[in-house]
């Protein structure tokens, strides 16, 4: 028996100001499945990632989440959807005014559906920012932060409700490599540890390289390759993105494999 | 033209729909009540030396100027009594609101837009929060309650500073500058002065969090958002007094 749909697009088109950025775009995410979600910029991936989230209607098609119609919800029935799914925006979002537990305890305090008594967020975020090894922030504001510390601190915001879906948006754009291996190694993290499904939008084959043959390991707290070996890891599902467009969606060796010029064009960037 | 007219149309139809989202959401929970004294005190308290200042410098620059001409007719007892109108019916509202619409108007339209550019309000959404109940009903309710509030020390700051060049300059007693002040105001100079203000406060939030929070572009957007919401507030202000003082004096010739 296939695992619970847990996102699921159906001929989706989404277009700003008469300019498509989404066209006819179907596919489905499964519970526990990994998806990397590759193209050039432009191309609609960080649409499809706030459409999945209701922030951007679609002009047709449909969308479900948790095996509910995103497309026929107000906005205020979107806040309970909201709150099974965690998102990373590309540039962080942390809000400036607010101090980086304040931030992280943002999800807790503000979603209806959670119902965190108040006693409990303050452990909580402690919790999701130790996590993201930034246990020693908590009075700092996100202006103080350098960019990789920022982006951890928006994962423990993403992450703090215990979401079963989450979403990264760009997470290693405009990092060194070493933090952007850091930010990489904390997305498999919480995959690993809190067998969550997750979407991540990326430009780096080797961020998708990571999440399909490595898994966390909890014991030593370190990555481990997991390809070929006993421990298995997750289903990742790569799919290239071309001017709105589903160009591919399969795994990595059919990726690997394929001759078209666009989508090889991001599998040789494997290092 | 159809097509010209298409996109003005639609800037005004969005501009009506954000208005009567935040006026819904003030019946509406959740309300913000710490980000509504923030804004109060951002915009009253912050804007109270800049208003001080601009209220009393208008009263003493009214009584200087209407008592030349009062003088010519033998008048010259009558400054109060131009002065209060003046600047009841007219200059303090007007001014006060031209101030916070510099102030505050631009402000809010460059923090906004600053959000809006970074995300942050996506993200707010993402996380459980309305921006429109959050950031622009709190706004919209602070103008509401600080600006009328005010207008009425610029209009006293006014008269205040009126009373002071009367006094030391004209040689004019001050039992006549106060009698003369309190004796020209209505009832309907009350009114106008004051249903002034509280019009002017939906205009500057709402077109300054308007502007924002339709900002696009990255920082060259925020930088536009924050003049267009300056210079569309500042207009609207003016269009909008002419339209008051119309309604009032037809009011009080019927």
């Amino acid at each position: 028996m296939p695992a619970p749909s847990i996102l699921r697009f159906e001929h989706v088109t989404v277009s700003f100001d008469q300019v498509p950025a989404l066209i006819d775009l179907s596919f489905e995410a499964r519970e526990g499945e990994s998806r990397v979600i590759l193209g050039a910029s432009g191309s609609g991936k960080t649409v499809l990632l706030k459409t999945a989230l209701g922030l951007v209607k679609p002009d047709s098609g449909r969308i479900f989440a948790f095996d509910l119609d995103l497309t026929a919800m107000d906005e205020r029935k979107l806040f309970d959807i909201r709150s099974k799914i965690g998102m990373l925006f590309q540039e962080s979002a942390l809000f400036d005014s607010l101090t980086i537990e304040e931030n992280v305890a943002y999800p807790l305090l503000n979603q209806r559906a959670i119902h965190c008594p108040p006693d409990q967020v303050h452990p909580r975020v402690v919790e999701a920012l130790d996590f993201v090894e930034l246990g020693d922030t908590l009075e700092r504001f996100p202006s103080e932060l350098s960019g990789g510390m920022r982006r951890r601190a928006a994962i423990a915001r993403a992450v703090v409700t215990g979401p079963p879906l989450v979403l990264y948006d760009s997470p290693t754009a405009g990092l060194d490599p070493i933090t952007a291996h850091t930010i990489i190694a904390l997305v498999l993290k919480e995959r690993d540890v809190s067998k969550t499904t997750c979407l991540m939008v990326t430009q780096r084959y080797q961020d998708g390289n990571l999440l399909a043959n490595f898994r966390y390991n909890s014991e030593r707290g370190s990555l481990e390759p997991a390809r070929n070996g006993a421990t298995a890891v997750p289903r990742t599902v790569f799919m290239v993105l071309r001017e709105g467009r589903l160009v591919f969606e399969g795994d990595q060796d059919r990726l690997e494999a394929e001759a078209d010029p666009y989508i090889s064009k991001f599998v040789k960037q494997r290092v | 033209m159809l097509d010209l007219l298409k996109g003005p149309v639609l800037v005004v139809q969005e501009f009506f729909l954000l208005a009567g989202r935040a006026i819904r959401n003030i019946f509406r929970s959740p309300h913000y009540e710490t980000d509504i004294a923030l804004q109060m005190d951002d915009i009253g308290v912050g804007s109270l030396p800049l208003v001080i200042m601009i209220g009393f410098f208008s009263g003493a620059v009214m009584a200087i100027q209407m008592s030349r001409a009062l003088r010519s007719y033998g008048q010259i007892g009558k400054t109060g009594m131009v002065v209060a109108i003046t600047l009841v019916r007219e200059l303090g509202p007007d001014l006060t609101a031209l101030m916070v619409a510099g102030r505050n108007s631009s402000g809010m339209a460059s923090e906004l837009g600053s959000m809006k550019v970074t995300e942050q309000i996506d993200a707010m959404r993402a996380l459980g929060t309305d921006p429109i109940q959050k950031l622009v009903t709190p706004r919209l309710i602070a103008t509401c309650v600080m600006l009328p509030a005010l207008t009425i020390i610029a209009d006293f700051v006014g008269i205040f500073a009126g009373w002071v060049i009367s006094y030391t300059l004209l040689g004019i007693s001050s039992r006549q500058y106060w009698n003369s002040a309190w004796r020209a105001l209505e009832w309907n100079d009350v009114a106008q002065g004051l249903i002034k203000p509280f019009v002017f406060a939906f205009v500057i939030s709402l077109v300054g969090c308007f502007y924002g929070l339709r900002t696009t572009g990255g920082t060259q957007g925020v930088g536009r958002a924050t003049t267009h919401a300056m210079v569309a507030a500042s207009v609207l202000i003016f269009i909008l007094t002419y339209f008051i003082a119309q309604i009032f004096v037809f009011q009080g010739q019927s």
